[in-house]
């Protein structure tokens, strides 16, 4: 799968890296994957998964914000009294998010419309949480960027499938951003024109979400049975 | 009357978890036993009828275009709502630690059930999310935001304590191996959700 790809591309690039740095990457991929085995963000990740192009952008900044903060958090780790540290972590996220949603409402306005309140979400977006407290506080700042990028990364494939399966069957489209929404099911396969197809509703749906996301960890799981849990 | 209707759609209509997905790696945590799950529904219930109004508060006396006309007419044009996240997750945070304070105090049996969740409320994305949505639908006073926080807190201990209850039952039956915990709380969660669209459309 995915993880495969991903493991290739790192060795052309950067071949300094050691393998237990690239594992910092291709494992929330797969095996240690934020969404479906740490359960970690989902608040916001199911909300915006109508569309693949909110879900692109969602993605991104997600991945900026969780790079830039787990980066600063480690570079302060030994600055940050033990006691205060949730309120500083908070702080040091919130400013990248303020930075990111500035962004969007600057070159993105439609998508910075759409996403609403879910741009604000990413500051307690428990990825953010999680992983800085687990790695970055503990961590030096090299390993935590890769710990980031592999985060991030098996946060927005989840977040990419689910918005193309919902796109795609709830309205016969995919959209990027600067493309719009293209069709891809020809107008003459359904039945208003004559055909046989009707696009399921019930996709735009936010539970359906939900659903989606409960099959690709049935999937998940059973291909690897070390995940599956006791009850 | 609009009080009430307020209220009742923050529980039913927007329910933060069934409608929104907000909270949901709290929900998801700590919904093993109805036992625990109640006490951090609880917790929340209290902590969004106490954020909102607060952050309703900051927002139309701080932060608004023109909200800082009261001190002097000439900060009428300053417009300080950018700085509007991390102003809230600092109210936010502030008062999760008050909560966690009280509750160590006065029911420390609770206060060991609900552990490390506790402190994590302030990273729930129910209680930001409550305030930004408080935000964005421009709520005209404060009763009202009020009423808002505190329907979509009882939405929220409402959706946690019924997964609770189910989860306890689900464990005696023959779930599929891969789907046992995670997988099959998400598609549950996706069933209320439907049953719970049912209420879509409802003005008291």
């Amino acid at each position: 799968m995915s993880t495969q790809t991903a493991e290739v591309v790192e060795k052309t690039r950067e071949p300094l890296f050691s393998k237990k740095n690239r594992k910092l990457i291709t494992d929330p991929l797969g095996d240690s994957n934020p969404i479906t085995v740490q359960v970690l963000g989902i608040c916001s990740a199911l909300a915006i998964t109508v569309q693949l192009q909110q879900a692109v952008i969602m993605s991104l900044s997600v991945l900026f914000v969780l790079m830039g903060g787990n980066v600063v958090v480690s570079l302060l780790r030994n600055m940050i009294p033990d006691r205060i540290r949730i309120i500083v972590q908070l702080v040091i996220v919130a400013t990248l998010v303020i930075i990111v949603d500035q962004i969007l409402k600057a070159f993105q306005p439609d998508i910075s419309e759409k996403l609403s309140v879910f741009v604000g979400l990413i500051i307690t977006n428990c990825i953010l949480m999680g992983r800085i407290e687990a790695f970055a506080l503990g961590n030096k700042p090299g390993p935590t960027v890769m710990d980031a990028i592999g985060n991030g990364l098996g946060y927005a494939w989840i977040l990419l499938a689910v918005a193309l399966v919902r796109e795609l069957m709830g309205s016969g489209a995919i959209s990027l951003p600067g493309m719009g929404q293209v069709k891809l099911l020809p107008t003459s396969w359904f039945i208003s024109e004559g055909g046989v197809y009707e696009n399921n509703n019930l996709m735009i749906l936010p539970p359906m979400a939900l659903v989606i996301v409960g099959m690709i960890i049935w999937i998940q799981r059973s291909r690897n049975k070390a995940l599956i849990e006791e009850n | 009357m609009e009080y009430l209707n307020i209220f009742v759609k923050g529980i039913f209509i927007e329910n933060m978890i069934f409608a929104y997905f907000l909270g949901m790696c709290s929900y998801l945590a700590v919904s093993k036993t109805v036992k625990t799950a109640n006490g951090l529904g609880l917790a929340v219930i209290f902590v969004l009828g106490i954020t909102v109004p607060l952050n309703y508060l900051l927002e139309n006396y701080v932060l608004k275009e023109g909200a800082l006309a009261w001190l002097d007419p000439e900060f009428a044009s300053v417009d300080l709502s950018f700085l509007g996240f991390i102003m809230f997750i600092a109210v936010i945070a502030s008062m999760v630690q008050l909560v966690e304070m009280i509750v160590e105090k006065f029911a420390p049996a609770l206060y060991g059930a609900l552990g490390i969740f506790l402190p994590l409320i302030a990273v729930n994305c129910s209680i930001l999310g409550g305030a930004l949505f408080m935000q964005d639908r421009q709520y005209p006073s404060l009763g009202e935001a009020t009423m808002f926080g505190l329907g979509s807190g009882v939405g929220w201990w409402l959706a946690i304590v019924a997964i609770a209850a189910i989860r306890e039952k689900i464990r005696y039956s023959a779930v599929p191996a891969p789907l046992k915990g995670l997988g099959i709380t998400f598609i549950i969660t996706g069933l209320m959700g439907i049953a719970f669209m049912s209420f879509m459309g409802i003005e008291i």
